[in-house]
């Protein structure tokens, strides 16, 4: 396993896990932009522009890009966040070259005025597909009303209206000055031939013109608030909290991952005895979501409308005991053992391995092994778990409920 | 490619299948009990379900707090679920760990307390999954087509029904212990880092004193096979068209499923072609084959806005009578080249290949490597497809819409 960069003479980094075990080749395109980028007026032209990069360059058409792809035996996708766009595909290692010419030809789409209006329709489809289905945009305007105007406060997908109002001049202007090689990270993992990555890298992405792009960081302040949604054609009830937690480039992030498991992983968890095992809710867990200058502790709960108020405040209750009484020594190894696997059992897809690279390069401009993770995980003690408690209390936060009932009172 | 499966049939019936994969760190496991939803009386819909989860409640020596415990000591990522034919118990895990884990899962299977006081929170934990399908249209849909597609008991929902449900004892969970968890019609698959003798050894011990059951024949009523629409108040209208077809012990499976491939698999097959790129009239399309015991179908899923509805079911019922007029080379050259990389990349997968192999026995007796797939699928040709499509067209369409406003079927239109 060795890890090795370069940087393009326009900027644009390239960075790689090379395991000439694997049987496959990820490589993904990691664009540093995402919903937080977008003013008011452009609210969901990252996602949008994502799905017009299969659309067409200037010598391929829409079909040709799936064609391709498909062709080349391409497991391929590409996925659009509060801060990253990226494009990526497994491939057999000899198809190194050819898909990166690919993926790096739909960098440049050419946001063709007709393509645009027909996939305006596929986008308005996907809003109107998360309206039907749980959590209900819950979670979306629960990060809305916590963040209020703060950019991560900002929905990925767009409006409806503001998806149907948007055009596709301002679109170009939006990829014209976000899509800049030195925003951009060429990231692989798995069997990597680098040599000729860097070439391939040179060929297909040097003429990229080197632009600034800049992301203006400001930190947000974290909210609190009570809202409940009535939705009277649901039959459970969602509830999304959110607190504050560790950023992406906070060292306290490795113990909020500890605390998220220990408190709400999906089982054997504080939530998961308090109210999935005993049948109480479908299901309860917490996640940390981390991003540039801020993070998140998320908790999900999905239960019978009439227990809605009860397990809000059974959860609150154990947040609170979480922060008076700590959290104890064998929770914290159960914990660490749990999430130790998880590393080591994803670590094993060159896929798996591709987005942690990212990310953490993304984020960071660092590489770390899964050795270096599991190291770190190690090495969490309760002090540090207590900390992170004390920093970032989970009782104090912005809950958002869609519910057929509106009457559920607030925890106290 | 990877080409050695290990096979061990035990006295008492059990059937262990293991594929070394010396390259990983990890080992994975998936334990197939023949008593899937197929083996529930009639009106006792969802005991299958409610029976995986009251095992999962202490087992062996082990209470079920002890149990999850355990088991996240170990590291073990586990899923369990259930089909028409099997409760499914699976793990991955370092490899070191594998045979603790399996040590664990015997006792589920052999030794559960099903304990009288979990009975009702595994009751109310049932219920919640089923008010929470409610909320989930694309999966209504797809779980009322099955209904009407297969003939009954194969096409039944897992979850049951509320009745039903709130109706199941603990006498109905034991007795659907002591028939149908049994090792004769069992099958572990393990694929990963492991030692063969040493596995083959530890199964015998945990497993080779199990004692055999009797089997119970499964009485069929045909399929219903009707069109209906389901009144729901969402946005979009959610439709889905499902056919008959082979099933995976078929000889001419590979035939069928290659046809669906074209029809959609990868970014450039029909259904995504014409139906969303072309015409923008939806986020998802897709179609699948799936196959039970003795029968199989193609499901097709499509979901959009309620005034765009009728058109998208009229291209989607299009394409799939435009299929038996025969597939292209270049169609497919380009499934044969997906499905090689996928299959070279399920050897990066040890939970992936242990699900694989324990599956291929149950429906052929056998499990096919790596390499005897690859060959299966490079033996396809354009000529065999177009012959079987020519013998089986899709025919005889089950249609379920659910959403605002009913649509209609226009089939034998063309």
């Amino acid at each position: 396993m060795e890890f090795l960069r370069s940087t393009l003479e326009n900027g644009l980094e390239i960075v790689a896990e090379c395991n000439g075990e694997a049987h496959s080749t990820a490589v993904g395109f990691f664009v540093n932009t995402g919903a937080r980028d977008e003013s008011p007026d452009l609210a969901g032209v990252s996602h949008f522009l994502e799905h017009m990069a299969f659309k067409g360059t200037a010598r391929r058409s829409g079909d040709d890009v799936n064609r391709e792809f498909d062709e080349l035996g391409a497991q391929y996708n590409a996925c659009t966040s509060e801060e990253h766009t990226v494009f990526f595909a497994s491939v057999l290692p000899e198809q190194q070259d050819r898909v990166l010419e690919l993926l790096a030809d739909i960098l440049r789409p050419a946001l063709r005025a007709e393509d645009f209006d027909t996939e305006k329709q596929v986008i308005l489809e996907e809003i109107r597909m998360y309206e039907d289905q749980p959590p209900f945009g819950a979670d979306e305007k629960c990060r809305a009303a916590h963040w209020g105007s703060h950019p991560l406060g900002q929905s990925v997908l767009g409006s409806l209206e503001s998806v149907g109002k948007l055009s596709v001049e301002a679109m170009r202007e939006y990829h014209a000055s976000r899509y800049v090689p030195g925003n951009i990270a060429l990231v692989a993992a798995g069997r990597v031939d680098f040599d000729a990555l860097i070439r391939s890298a040179r060929r297909y992405c040097g003429a990229w013109e080197p632009l600034p792009a800049q992301r203006i960081v400001e930190p947000p302040s974290h909210r609190r608030g009570f809202h409940v949604l009535q939705k009277q054609s649901a039959t459970q009830a969602y509830a999304v909290q959110m607190t504050a937690g560790p950023s992406a480039t906070d060292d306290d992030r490795y113990a909020a991952k500890i605390l998220a498991a220990i408190v709400g992983d999906e089982t054997g968890s504080r939530l998961f005895w308090e109210l999935t095992d005993p049948g109480l809710a479908e299901s309860a867990s917490m996640g940390h979501y981390e991003f540039e200058g801020a993070g998140l502790m998320v908790t999900y709960l999905c239960c019978d409308p009439s227990l809605a108020a009860e397990n809000l405040q059974r959860i609150f209750d154990l947040f609170r005991r979480v922060e008076s009484e700590g959290v104890t020594q064998a929770e914290l190894d159960q914990a660490k053992n749990k999430v130790s696997s998880r590393i080591v059992l994803a670590g094993e897809r060159p896929r798996g391995r591709l987005f942690v690279l990212g990310a953490d390069w993304l984020h960071r401009r660092q590489y770390r092994s899964v050795r270096a993770d599991l190291e770190s995980l190690a090495a969490i003690t309760l002090d540090d778990v207590t900390n992170v408690v004390a920093k970032y209390p989970l009782s104090s936060g912005t809950t958002w409920i869609v519910s057929p009932r509106a009457e559920i009172s607030p925890p106290s | 490619m990877n080409s050695t499966i290990h096979c061990e049939t035990y006295p008492n019936g059990l059937v262990l299948l293991a594929e070394p994969m010396p390259w990983l760190e990890s080992a994975a496991f998936t334990l197939l009990t023949p008593a899937g939803c197929a083996s529930e009386p009639e009106d006792r819909s969802g005991l299958s379900e409610f029976t995986c989860e009251m095992t999962l409640r202490g087992a062996g020596p082990r209470d079920s707090r002890q149990f999850i415990l355990d088991l996240d000591q170990l590291g073990v990522e586990r899923s369990d679920s259930v089909t028409e034919a099997h409760i499914s118990y699976s793990g991955a895990t370092l490899a070191e760990n594998l045979l603790r884990a399996l040590a664990i899962y015997a006792d589920v299977v052999r030794a559960p307390h099903l304990p009288a006081d979990q009975l009702e929170p595994a009751r109310l934990a049932l219920l919640q999954d089923l008010r929470a399908i409610e909320d989930e249209p694309s999966e209504k849909t797809m779980i009322a087509l099955r209904r009407r597609h297969y003939p009954d008991p194969w096409g039944r929902p897992p979850q049951g029904e509320r009745a039903a449900v709130e109706a199941i004892t603990l006498d109905d969970i034991r007795r659907h212990v002591s028939q149908h968890f049994r090792p004769n019609g069992s099958i572990l698959g393990v694929a990963g880092n492991f030692s063969w003798p040493a596995l083959k050894d530890a199964v015998g011990e945990w497993f080779g004193d199990w004692p055999p059951a009797p089997t119970a024949a499964v009485v069929e009523k045909p399929a219903a096979r009707h069109t209906v629409h389901l009144p729901y108040e969402s946005s979009q209208t959610h439709i889905g068209v499902a056919y008959p077809s082979v099933p995976y012990r078929h000889p001419d499976y590979f035939q069928a499923w290659g046809a669906v491939g074209v029809l959609s698999g990868g970014m450039s097959a029909r259904l995504f072609t014409e139906v969303r790129e072309r015409r923008g009239l939806c986020y998802t399309v897709y179609a699948v084959h799936h196959t039970v015991r003795d029968y199989g179908g193609v499901f097709c899923y499509s979901a959009t806005t309620a005034e765009r509805a009728q058109e998208t079911l009229d291209v989607l019922l299009a394409e799939l009578r435009r299929l038996a007029q025969g597939v292209r080379e270049e169609e497919l050259a380009r499934l044969k080249a997906r499905i090689k990389s996928a299959l070279i990349m399920q050897q990066e997968s040890s939970v992936a290949r242990s699900g694989s192999i324990a599956r291929e026995y149950y429906h052929l007796g056998r499990a096919r490597s790596l390499d005897e797939l690859a060959r299966l699928v490079d033996g396809l040709t354009c000529q065999s497809i177009n012959q079987y499509l020519r013998e089986h067209p899709p025919l005889d369409f089950t249609v379920v819409t659910l959403g605002p406003e009913k649509l209609e079927v226009r089939v034998g239109v063309s």
